[in-house]
Parts: structure tokens; C-alpha cells; sequence
């Protein structure tokens, strides 16, 4: 037997029996039911257990009789080998105990005495079985080993459960809990640090070299990482820099150009290409693919509903009781800056003859310029006086506070209001000022003149029309447009019924200022005296002033001259609706006072082209002139005189009371005559692109609108307003309006008033009626403009038309005369005798009859007989 | 066009060229010829300008400046050529005839051909 057999045995029977592990298992103790003895040889002898040779390692059992250890132990009493098991033997169930020989030792003696029936039961049957397995088991070892899977079992505590929970810590006590924290009396206190020593014992560590601690155990991890190796590497930077290229595209020579015009292929290849390119020009023109009708088309209908009406609202009327009474209003002016602002011209309705009957009482009773404001419509704000009645005023479109106007003696007026001006700007405020207001209601201010011309040297008739030059450019002496230095208006024109146009400045000639006797009085005189207020704006203007252009209209054809009633020329700045306005306020300086100004030298002036000096020109007799302001030189008599006109066209004929400009378009003027209006084109000489119908109502004034390009407005004799829409009908108004009883003199529109489009209407009887106008009238569609140039060009190209056959009329005309003519000069074919005339016709007939034998013979229709029969 | 005997051109040392119907025709007329369709061409309503570029992309005949005729072409010809490239690319057998390029302001038609290429800059008529 291998002699790991006790061991395996023993260790079976310890885990059978023994709940409690032993520590530090060691093989020398023994189990309780195993007793170690010691047998001497003659116990060995006696029981017949006689070591190696009744027992021997391989039967190491003997079974003892238990009487027969019991009779051992009384015969030898102490002496007996069994007396340290004395007890157990006695208290033994059973008749039979089982030694065991211990050959190795394993308990310490030779032999052992099982104690215990159960551990008996066991080793006799262990060795009888391990001597049954042995003999299998070889039998296995012999054959191949089978490989079994490893079936799971549940963990079997070999005891390392043990060492681990021996290792982890665990709180054997629950912990403390200290809070320390000082008194309260010492929180805040003031606090004193000092070194001290008391009660502070330091133990600090030393190095004792007789006691030392060697650390048996040590926990440590490791972890298995890969090599790691450092490595660099660099590049190169390379320093960015600009670069760049020249180059320019290659070019054919003209040589080379015509040679490959010339070229065959080349022509091929255009004639193959144009049809493709016609095609698709074609379609181009013919419709736009890409517009977008459905957009386009609500741009159109621009009306928000509920606001369809189309009639002028009356908005406000003006009528002054003082001063307006039994006169009419002769021209309207809306102020051009402030807005709600409007000033009125009075005159006296009376004819010449009653005039002069009236003169004295005239005299007492001084015409007047009113100013109206929104604010207040009962008193007006402002008085110009004037010295006689005026008929036309202006404000200056550079300075809204000077006025120019022109009276109906002939002189020529200025005002101006800049004292004024806070009074009509406060007025716009309304309500605020109200006690101020209240103030003032009862005096209205009146400004007098500053300047009038000189009676001689101005008009000699009534001034019918007053217009400035607009700022950009300036007239020379000969009325060449040169650029104005000042920035400022300095110019106008007049004309009147004594047949001339003429040119004022505002400034002084520079003839009159360098004189040295001017100069010595300047400097001794003291500031001029300004009786009633006035202010000395054109001190040196008054009662000398003279106009420094005359343009005379003599007559085109006859003698005589044209008496211009109104008149207009191409405002050569840039169309003032649409395009950009020359810089106003901002760029210009002060104005240094119009005293100061100086006409300058004609050399330094600097003539500016593209500016038009041309002049339409309505007159009593109802046409209407073209003519060049330009003065000409006449060689012999070294004296200025004006050019004939160019053109004359007798339109109306009666008076032309308006001659006016489309704000829209620069070179279209509305004229309105008596029975009724033309328009024309400047450049078409022949006649008006458009000519209403007569009316039945005497036509009294037109007035374009600003806003739509197609519109305008005609004032009538019994106090109508007809609105005319171009691109609605051109025979007749699409609108009429009875706006008040007595004609209407004066028609004139702003939209500087907010949101309000307004329409100031002035009547015979010196009310002012100031209406709004609707939305449909005043809102332009976007074509608009555009529709209506078509419509003129149209008009244009029909008058050409019509000339065009004119001439070729006349022509035809001529061509016929001179056939006629040629008719009756040729002499006339003598008459043949009757007998050849008849001998001619049968000749004829014969030949006729050859002709169709012939024929008929070609086409086979005729037979022999019949042609037999007919010879 | 030109028939030759009855061209106003006919008599004396006038040079001819035979066309492709073997027609002669002056060498003035035939010049004559095509400044006329490229006149046509040029007063459509709308037209702002035409060229004629050989197939490097050098201009011929134009009727804009100089810097601007360089600009279309040089532009324009790359774009043909791509064009082409994607027709042909897509099927062999097919070749670019026309290209309109429609623009808000303009549109630009161009025309290609083995050796030559046309454009012709035309704006809406409104």
C-alpha cells in the first residue's frame, strides 16, 4: 500500500469529524478518537499484536477484545499499557477495540488506539474498500484517461475565507464624534498671539538604531503597460510670402482680326449661328418669361379699400374780412419750408378805367400779401405790405424769407419776413403758445417793402410773371449761364405786357462799387436809417435797381412785338421729384448779406455748359414763343440786342394764362388758353402733341400735379375744377368739381403738409380754399411715368406723321400740277381719216382671226369641216 | 447675295470667293455679308453688345470696350467648354448647340462652333 493512504484517511476523517479547524494544522496531534499508545513487548506478546509480525504495515488492524484489556489492566494495574485509556476501554459499547499499528508514527507512538465505535466502523471498512477501489482504479489507470467536463459544485471552503476577512478592516466600534469649538466670549475678541511653550511638549522622530522594524509584508500593484519610447521629429516652416503675377490677355492684331473676318469659315459659321441667335432675340423681345405678372399686377391696384373717394374734400377756407373783401386773390404761393403756411396776393377787381377813378381811395387803402396758417384761419399771420397791387410774388428757393414780386405798375418788389419767421414757424405748434398767441392775434405784423425797383428803368406795364433762378447757375451780361460762386439765388426774371423779358440780380454791378467815392461813404456813413422796420437786406437795391438783361420779342414774320404773359424755362437743375436735390442747407454758408454780394468779373466767371437758355413764352395774343434768352452782339452799333425768336406757334386764341412746366418731365408744357389747354414738347416744332378740345367755360388757370406725372388741373370761369387724367381720356376731365362761385384765379398744390396732399384754390372773390386730395389722385402707379412718356412720344411721332404726309400731300400736289400743266402744253395727235380707221379695224379683225384658227387648232377643238366652211 | 455679274461691285479687278453652293461672290460683298448679320444681330431691341471669339478664346469682333469684351470671353469660354464637356459627357453623340444664360439684368446667349464662338449680351426690353 502507498503509504499516502493513512494521510488521505486521516485527512478524510478530519473533515468528517473535526467542525472546528485546528490552526496551523500540524500532523503530530491527534483526534480525539485516536489515542496513541505505547505497547511494550510483552503487552505486543500477550495480545498477539506483535509489531511487524502480527501487524504489519499493511494489515496494521487488530481487534482487541475488550474483556481482555480489562483483565490486562486489573492483573498489571498501573503498570498495564492501557491504564491512560482505562476509562474509555471500560465506558467502551462495544466487545472488540481496534489497535492500529502506526508504523510511520503519525500520532507519535507505534500504535493507536481507536476510541470510538464509529471511527472503528470506518477504518475496518476504509482499507476493505480502498482495497476494493485500488484494484478498479488500476484498471482505469491502465485505460486512456477520459476527459470529463468539469461540472460546476458549489464552492467548498478550503478556509481562505478566513484569511480575507482577516485582512479587511472593519469598524470594531462605532466612531467618535468630537466637537470642538472655542467659548463663545472669545469669538470676536481681540486676539493676541505670543510664543509660548506652556503646555506644548515636542517628541520629535529620531533614527533609534536598536530597535528597527522590518517590514515583512508589503502590499504592492502592478500593472502591465506597454514600451513607451519617446520620439521627435521637425519640420521645416517655410516663410510665407506674396507672390504675384502680370499678365494681360492675348490679342489679335488687326491683321490678323481682318484675315479671319475674311475667312470661309468664319461666314459659315455666322450664318449658321444668327438664325439661333434671332430666334431667342426674338423671343426676348416678343414676351419676358421671367416677369412675374401676378406681383406686377397688385403694385397696380395700390387703393385700400374704403378710401374710394375721388373728389377734392374741402379742407379749410381762408377768407379775411378786413382784406379780403371785394378783392380777388391774383396769385397763390405755399411757403416752401414751413409747412400750414400759405400766402396770398390781393388785388382790387377793377378794371383800368375804374382804377383811375378810384385812384385816391386806392391810395388809402395799400394791397396786401397774407400770410395763412393752418392754426389759426380766421386772422392771418403775416402782412406784406406792398406799393401797388401785386400780381405774381415768389419766395426765393434758396432763402424762404425773401419774396419777390411784381406789381401792377411795373415795379418789382422784395420782402423780407426773416424777422418774422418764429411768428410763422410758432403757429405751427398750435396750442402750445396759446397765450402768446393771444398776444399777437391782436396786431398782426406788417412787413413793409425793402426794395422796389426804379420806376424808369423797370417794366412800364403790369408784371404778369416773376420767376428766380435757381441757384446753381448765374447769367453774364450777355446771358450766358455761368456757375454761380455764391450758392445762392441772385437772379430772376420778369416779364410784363410791355413786350419784354427782363433779368434782375441782386447784387450791386461791380462798376457801382469801385467807384472811390462809394467807398469814402461807406466808411463815414453811419448804418442806414430803417424807418418802419424795415430790415436793410436790399438797402442798396432800393429805387435804383435795374434790370441788367433785356430781352425784347420782336416779332417773327411782321413787325411788332409779343406781350408775354407768362413765361417758363428748363429749370436746369437736376428733376427735383426723382433725382437728387443740389445740396442745400448743409453745404451753403452763411449768407453774408445780399449788400455784400458782388456781381463778379465776366472773366472769372466760368461758363457752364448744358444749360438750356431757352425761353416759351405765352402771350395776350395766345401764342406761344420760343425764344434764346442770349443777348447777341451787334457788330456796327457795338449794342446788345436779343434774338428773334425762334419759333412762334399761335395756339390759343385768346390770352395764355399759364404757361407751365410737367414737374415730371422737363420738357413738357401745359398751356392754357381761354376755351382751352395744349401741351407741348420743347424740341417738336410743329405744333402741341396734345390740344384740348373748346370748352364751353372759359378756361382761367392750370397747374400740374406734383405727384402724379399723368395729372393736372384746370380752373374755370365759374369756379370748377376740372382734374385731367392723360392716361384716362384726353377729350374730356375725368373729374369736375365745383369748388366755389366766382372764377377761379389760382390754383397751387404742396405736399409739404405732412401727410396731407393739399390743393390751394383761389377765387375772384379773395377766398382761399384749401382742399385735400384724395388718395386716387394723388398716389402715382409705378408705370406711371413711364406710361406717360409713351403716350407723348406717341403724339410726337403722330405729329411727325402727319407732317411727314403733309409734304408728301404737297408733293403729290405739285407732282399732279405739273402733269395737268403738262397735259395742256403737248400738242395735240392729229385725227386720222375714217377710211383708214376702218381699214385698220378690219386689218385688226383678220389678224384677230388668224390668231384664234390657231389657237384652236393647238387645242385640237377645231375640225376640218368647219374650217373649210368659214373660208 | 452678291451674284457676282450683277453686283454693283462687277467690273475691273475684283477679287471673288466661291461660297459653299459654289456661288461667286465678291470678297467685298462676302465681308459685306457678314458685317451685315452681325449689324442685324446688333439692332435687336435690347442688344447692349456682340463678339466673335476664335476657339483659344481670342476676340475677333466686338462691339463693347476692350476690358469688357476680355472679361466675357475669357469667363464665357470656360463656361462653354464646361458645358460641352457635360452634354457630351452625359451622351456622345450629342453637342452643345446654344446656351442662354438669363440674369436679373441681362441675358447672355452664346453660341459655339468648332472654331469660333459668338455671344451676344441682350437686356429685357422694359
Amino acid at each position: 500500500m502507498p503509504p499516502k493512504r493513512p494521510k488521505s484517511k486521516v485527512i478524510k476523517e478530519k473533515e468528517k469529524k473535526n467542525e472546528t479547524p485546528d490552526e496551523g494544522a500540524s500532523e503530530s496531534a491527534h483526534p480525539e478518537h485516536i489515542f496513541p499508545l505505547v505497547l511494550t513487548s510483552v503487552t505486543q506478546e500477550l495480545f498477539g499484536c506483535r509489531a511487524d509480525e502480527d501487524v504489519t504495515g499493511e494489515n496494521p488492524f487488530k481487534l482487541l477484545r475488550k474483556e481482555d484489556i480489562v483483565q490486562d489492566m486489573k492483573t498489571r494495574a498501573a503498570v498495564s499499557d492501557f491504564s491512560p485509556v482505562k476509562h474509555i476501554v471500560l465506558e467502551y459499547p462495544e466487545d472488540e477495540l481496534l489497535l492500529v499499528f502506526d508504523r510511520d508514527f503519525t500520532y507519535g507512538q507505534c500504535f493507536y488506539l481507536v476510541l470510538t465505535v464509529e471511527a472503528k466502523d470506518n477504518m475496518m471498512k476504509s482499507p476493505a474498500q480502498a482495497d476494493d477501489d485500488e484494484e478498479p482504479m488500476k484498471d482505469e489507470e491502465e485505460h486512456v484517461m477520459e476527459p470529463k467536463t468539469p461540472e460546476s459544485h458549489p464552492w467548498i471552503s478550503q478556509g481562505s475565507e478566513q484569511e480575507i476577512e482577516d485582512e479587511s478592516l472593519t469598524h470594531a466600534r462605532p466612531r467618535l464624534r468630537y466637537k470642538i469649538s472655542p467659548l463663545m466670549r472669545h469669538c470676536g475678541a481681540p486676539v493676541c498671539f505670543s510664543d509660548g511653550n506652556d503646555g506644548y511638549v515636542e517628541c520629535s522622530s529620531y533614527e533609534d538604531k536598536s530597535f528597527s522594524i522590518t517590514r515583512m509584508e508589503r502590499d504592492t500593484s502592478i500593472q502591465a503597460s506597454r514600451d513607451t519610447t519617446h520620439s521627435s521629429t521637425q519640420t521645416l516652416w517655410k516663410y510665407p510670402k506674396n507672390m504675384c503675377t502680370q499678365y494681360e490677355p492675348r490679342e489679335f492684331s488687326p491683321e490678323e482680326k481682318e484675315h479671319h473676318l475674311r475667312s470661309e469659315n468664319l461666314k459659315n459659321f455666322i450664318t449658321s449661328v444668327a438664325i439661333r441667335f434671332e430666334r431667342s432675340l426674338q423671343q426676348n423681345v416678343i414676351s419676358d418669361v421671367f416677369c412675374d405678372d401676378w406681383t406686377v399686377l397688385c403694385e397696380d391696384d395700390g387703393v385700400p379699400t374704403g378710401k374710394t373717394e375721388t373728389q377734392l374734400k374741402e379742407y379749410q377756407s381762408f377768407m379775411d374780412l378786413h382784406f379780403s373783401r371785394e378783392k380777388s386773390i391774383s396769385h397763390v404761393h405755399w411757403h416752401p419750408s414751413i409747412s400750414g403756411v400759405i400766402a396770398v396776393a390781393m388785388t382790387e377787381r377793377l378794371s383800368l378805367e375804374e382804377r383811375i377813378d378810384n385812384s385816391t381811395k386806392l391810395l388809402l387803402n395799400p394791397s396786401y400779401i397774407l400770410f395763412w396758417s393752418f392754426t389759426d384761419p380766421i386772422n392771418p399771420q403775416l402782412q406784406l405790405e406792398c406799393p401797388e397791387d401785386v400780381l405774381c410774388f415768389q419766395f426765393c428757393p434758396s432763402d424762404p424769407n425773401i419774396i419777390a414780386g411784381g406789381c401792377i405798375n411795373g415795379q418789382v418788389v422784395l420782402w423780407d419776413i426773416s424777422a418774422h419767421v418764429e411768428r410763422l414757424q410758432d403757429t405751427r405748434s398750435g396750442g402750445d403758445n396759446i397765450s402768446n398767441n393771444l398776444d399777437k392775434n391782436d396786431v398782426i405784423p406788417v412787413v413793409r417793402y425793402c426794395a422796389v425797383s426804379g420806376i424808369e428803368n423797370g417794366h412800364k406795364a403790369p408784371v404778369t410773371d416773376i420767376q428766380w433762378l435757381p441757384e446753381t447757375f448765374e447769367l453774364s451780361r450777355f446771358g450766358i449761364p455761368v456757375e454761380n460762386s455764391s450758392r445762392v439765388c441772385v437772379q430772376m426774371v420778369t416779364c410784363a405786357l410791355d413786350c419784354c423779358v427782363l433779368f434782375w440780380d441782386l447784387r450791386l454791378p461791380r462798376a457801382v462799387s469801385q467807384s472811390l467815392t462809394d467807398v469814402k461813404q461807406k466808411s463815414e456813413e453811419k448804418p442806414p436809417e430803417n424807418p418802419h422796420g424795415v430790415p436793410n437786406t436790399f438797402k442798396h437795391l432800393n429805387l435804383t435797381w435795374k434790370p441788367f438783361i433785356r430781352v425784347s420779342l420782336p416779332k417773327i414774320g411782321s413787325t411788332g412785338e409779343y406781350s408775354p404773359l407768362k413765361f417758363s424755362f428748363r429749370d436746369n437743375t437736376v428733376d427735383y421729384i426723382t433725382g437728387d436735390k443740389p445740396p442745400q442747407d448743409a453745404e451753403r454758408e452763411e449768407v453774408c448779406g445780399f449788400a455784400q454780394l458782388r456781381v463778379p468779373s465776366a472773366k472769372q466767371q466760368k461758363p457752364l455748359e448744358n444749360i438750356s437758355t431757352k425761353l416759351y413764352v405765352g402771350t395776350e395774343d395766345g401764342e406761344l414763343v420760343y425764344t434764346d434768352w442770349k443777348m447777341e452782339k451787334d457788330n456796327d452799333s457795338g449794342r446788345l440786342f436779343s434774338a428773334k425768336p425762334t419759333h412762334q406757334f399761335l395756339a390759343h386764341h385768346t390770352l395764355v394764362n399759364t404757361v407751365s412746366r410737367s414737374p415730371f418731365f422737363k420738357d413738357i408744357i401745359l398751356t392754357v388758353g381761354s376755351f382751352g389747354f395744349a401741351i407741348w414738347k420743347e424740341g417738336v416744332m410743329s405744333g402741341p402733341i396734345l390740344m384740348s378740345a373748346c370748352s364751353k367755360v372759359m378756361c382761367t388757370i392750370g397747374h400740374w400735379s406734383l405727384t402724379r406725372p399723368a395729372l393736372f388741373f384746370i380752373g374755370k370761369k365759374d369756379g370748377t375744377i376740372e382734374v385731367w387724367d392723360l392716361l384716362q381720356n384726353t377729350h374730356e376731365p375725368s373729374q369736375t368739381q365745383n369748388i366755389s362761385t366766382a372764377s377761379i384765379t389760382c390754383i397751387r398744390s404742396s405736399s409739404a403738409c405732412g401727410k396731407h396732399h393739399l390743393l390751394a384754390v383761389s377765387d375772384r372773390i379773395g377766398t382761399l380754399h384749401i382742399l385735400q386730395i384724395p388718395w386716387t389722385l394723388r398716389k402715382s402707379s409705378n408705370n406711371e411715368k413711364k406710361n406717360v412718356r409713351k403716350y407723348f412720344e406717341k403724339e410726337e411721332e403722330r405729329l411727325e406723321y402727319f407732317e411727314k404726309r403733309q409734304i408728301k400731300h404737297e408733293k403729290h400736289k405739285k407732282e399732279m400740277e405739273a402733269e395737268q400743266l403738262k397735259k395742256k402744253t403737248e400738242p395735240a395727235v392729229p385725227l386720222k381719216p375714217d377710211e383708214e380707221l376702218e381699214a385698220e379695224a378690219l386689218k385688226e379683225y383678220e389678224q384677230f382671226l388668224a390668231l384664234e384658227k390657231i389657237v384652236l387648232k393647238n387645242m385640237g377643238l377645231l375640225t376640218d369641216t368647219i374650217d373649210q366652211s368659214d373660208l | 447675295m452678291c451674284d457676282y455679274q450683277k453686283c454693283k461691285h462687277w467690273g475691273g479687278n475684283q477679287d471673288y470667293t466661291s461660297t459653299r453652293n459654289k456661288r461667286k461672290t465678291h470678297l467685298c460683298c462676302d465681308m459685306a455679308e457678314v458685317e451685315d448679320t452681325l449689324k442685324r444681330i446688333q439692332g435687336y431691341n435690347g442688344v447692349i453688345g456682340s463678339i466673335v471669339v476664335n476657339a483659344e478664346g481670342i476676340p475677333i469682333r466686338t462691339t463693347l470696350d476692350n476690358s469688357t469684351t476680355v472679361q466675357y470671353v475669357g469667363l464665357l469660354h470656360q463656361l462653354t467648354m464646361k458645358a460641352r464637356s457635360t452634354i457630351r459627357d452625359i451622351d456622345p453623340q450629342n453637342d452643345l448647340t446654344f446656351l442662354r444664360i438669363r440674369s436679373k439684368k441681362h441675358e447672355i446667349m452664346v453660341a459655339p462652333d468648332k472654331e469660333f464662338l459668338m455671344i451676344v449680351i441682350q437686356s429685357p426690353t422694359e
